[in-house]
């Protein structure tokens, strides 16, 4: 079973169109958002939501203020500042790491569950879907897109799929990093624009960091024709394969509105032409690595 | 006065905002670029010099002779980074974020602070007399919020300066921890189905902040107008509207922020700036 995880470093690449149209395009697969910040892959696919689970990772610390003397060591001890001068917990800064709880003299605090978000498994016209929804405001999207990964895999199992396609989130953080470690290999959409390009660099770094495989598909190459170049020759001299390029397109953004891929909205469309060839070759390199 | 630039969705224009209204505020400005992962504020506005400081996380430093594998310090961790076995103590400094709880768990004062380099912030002067901090996260390293604090933590502490704050997209610890404290919040989206969503998960993230929120619509003309009926039916107010246009996008791509070519929208970013001046007071 091969894992193919799509990311941009730099959101607003065209990473989500463009995984909801290879998703189309595909056959016998499992889909996997890990973008569990802020999703979008569900517009353009809408899942049928089968099942879904709560995903509870943290605590968060509650003083009783009846209890309380108001001594200050637990404000003292917590790293994160999410105890106040007047001794209430900030339930956006705590981190349910729970030293106020063990530091407090008269056992005034206590350590309750929080729900950080949801993990769903559901049906879409291109086969199951493993997704997620952060609640605003948490910390651990690292976890919830392991849960999510392992969702996928086991739905993988199940139905005898063959490959896994994953969104993944914008950045090279937490997030970024739970959803690359382990995949059988990475495609980096990226844009010809300065910020993207220094994006980019550090996106493969982090590929290379953990030693898998990748390669790039230039969006919206047209914009600036000497920067895809630079991007072309960035990729040659590290040996990463460029598997296509895609022009700036406004009928991409009209998909979007409809909901729908673009291979699906506008199949004649020159994008989406492009974009049949760019499967074929990514399916080619994905069997090269 | 402390300006949030953020946004749910990756891409929509934050950093564009944050560089033109920055090259447009009268007075002295500072830009902090709290996207420590993938900072970009500097590919814009480039700084004459840098002025690099290390960021540091706490992690637990153990002394093996103290250590009598009482395994306090294993039970307590809540990320498991600690494991004691029959040939002693076992750290995974990857899965630490530094909370302090191994060192007041440990019944043998065998553990003291120690400390583990994430990344740098930089800080320096643009030609134009801007001052920009960022921060720059090692790569590989997954805990970016310590960086964030860095570079919040290098905001100029005058009065007279406007302090921008470029933040991270998505609505989840790095970007609470980058709008955290400020004064206003300026939400940037795209008329499209994807903006709206997670335009509309920002607004929730940061209403419980309780920070005020305007909206600046990027890319008018594309999409739908769902982002507007929304912003109407919350009360949100559209602070700016930019049109799409190929020539900012190409602008863009040069890495020149686009009130540097199209002067006429200078007066357009400081009004922008007054009328959240005024929404603020
Ligand atoms: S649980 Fe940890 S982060 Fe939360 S308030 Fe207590 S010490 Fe602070
Ligand atoms: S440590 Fe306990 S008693 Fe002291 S201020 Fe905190 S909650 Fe109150
Ligand atoms: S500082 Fe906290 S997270 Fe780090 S090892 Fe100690 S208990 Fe675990």
């Amino acid at each position: 079973m091969k894992e193919l995880v799509i990311v941009s470093g730099k959101g607003g690449t065209g990473k989500t169109t463009i995984t909801a149209s290879l998703t189309a395009l595909a056959s016998d697969l499992i889909i996997a958002d890990c973008d569990v910040d802020a999703p979008n892959l569900h517009l353009l696919l809408g899942p049928d939501i089968q099942f879904s689970e709560e995903f509870i990772e943290s605590k968060v610390a509650v003083i009783n203020p009846e209890l309380c003397t108001q001594c200050g060591v637990c404000e003292s001890a917590c790293k994160f500042d999410a105890i106040s001068s007047t001794f209430q917990v900030d339930p956006i800064l705590c981190e349910g790491c729970g030293v106020c709880f063990i530091s407090c003299p008269v056992n005034a605090i206590e350590m309750q569950e929080r729900l950080s978000g949801y993990i769903y498994n559901s049906k879409t016209s291109y086969g199951p879907m493993a997704h997620a929804l952060l609640l605003p405001g948490e910390s651990n999207s690292g976890k919830l897109v392991t849960r999510v990964r392992a969702l996928a895999s086991k739905l993988a199992e199940k139905h005898e799929r063959d490959l896994i396609l994953t969104d993944g989130p914008p950045g090279i953080a937490c997030a970024a990093i739970a959803t690359i470690t382990g995949a059988s290999a990475g495609l980096v959409v990226t844009e010809p624009t300065v910020p993207a390009i220094h994006d980019l660099k550090r996106i493969l770094d982090l590929f290379q960091h953990f030693k898998i495989p990748v390669m790039v598909l230039i969006n919206k190459a047209d914009l600036n024709i000497r920067k895809s170049e630079e991007i072309a020759d960035y990729c040659q001299r590290n040996d990463i394969p460029i598997v296509g390029q895609l022009d700036y397109d406004l009928k991409m953004y009209e998909a979007v509105v409809a909901g729908l891929p673009i291979v699906e909205y506008a199949p004649s469309n020159r994008l989406s032409k492009a974009l049949k060839a760019i499967w074929k070759r990514v399916e080619k390199q994905l069997d090269a690595f | 006065m402390n300006i949030a630039i953020a946004s749910g969705k990756g891409g929509t224009g934050k950093t564009s905002v944050s560089v033109n209204l920055a090259l447009s505020v009268p007075g002295p400005v500072q830009v902090l670029d709290c996207d420590a992962d993938e900072p970009n504020v500097h590919t814009l506005l480039p700084l004459k010099t840098e002025e690099i400081e290390p960021v540091f996380t706490m992690i637990p430093e153990f002394d093996e002779v103290k250590c009598t594998q009482s395994k306090k310090c294993a039970a307590f961790c809540p990320n498991h980074a600690i494991f004691v076995g029959k040939t002693g103590i076992q750290f995974f400094p990857e899965l630490c974020y530094g909370c302090g709880g191994c060192i007041l768990s440990c019944p043998n004062q065998a553990i003291k602070e120690g400390k583990r380099q994430l990344g740098v912030t930089k800080s320096g002067l643009t030609a134009e007399g801007v001052q920009v901090v960022y921060g720059d996260l090692n790569v590989g390293e997954p805990l970016v919020v310590p960086v964030i604090k860095a570079v919040k933590n290098r905001a100029s502490k005058q009065n007279r300066v406007t302090v921008i704050l470029d933040c991270p997209p998505g609505v989840s610890c790095p970007m609470v921890e980058s709008v955290h404290g400020s004064d206003y919040c300026l939400l940037v989206t795209e008329p499209t189905p994807f903006g709206l969503h997670d335009l509309q998960l920002a607004v929730d993230t940061i209403r419980q902040l309780e920070i005020p929120i305007g909206v600046v619509v990027n890319r008018a003309g594309i999409g739908d107008k769902q982002v507007y009926s929304y912003c109407a039916s919350e009360q949100i107010p559209i602070l700016l509207e930019i049109p799409h246009s190929r020539k900012i996008a190409e602008l863009f791509a040069e890495g020149i922020p686009f009130v540097t070519q199209l002067p006429e929208w200078q007066p357009k970013f400081e009004r922008l700036f007054r009328t959240i001046q005024e929404r603020i007071d």
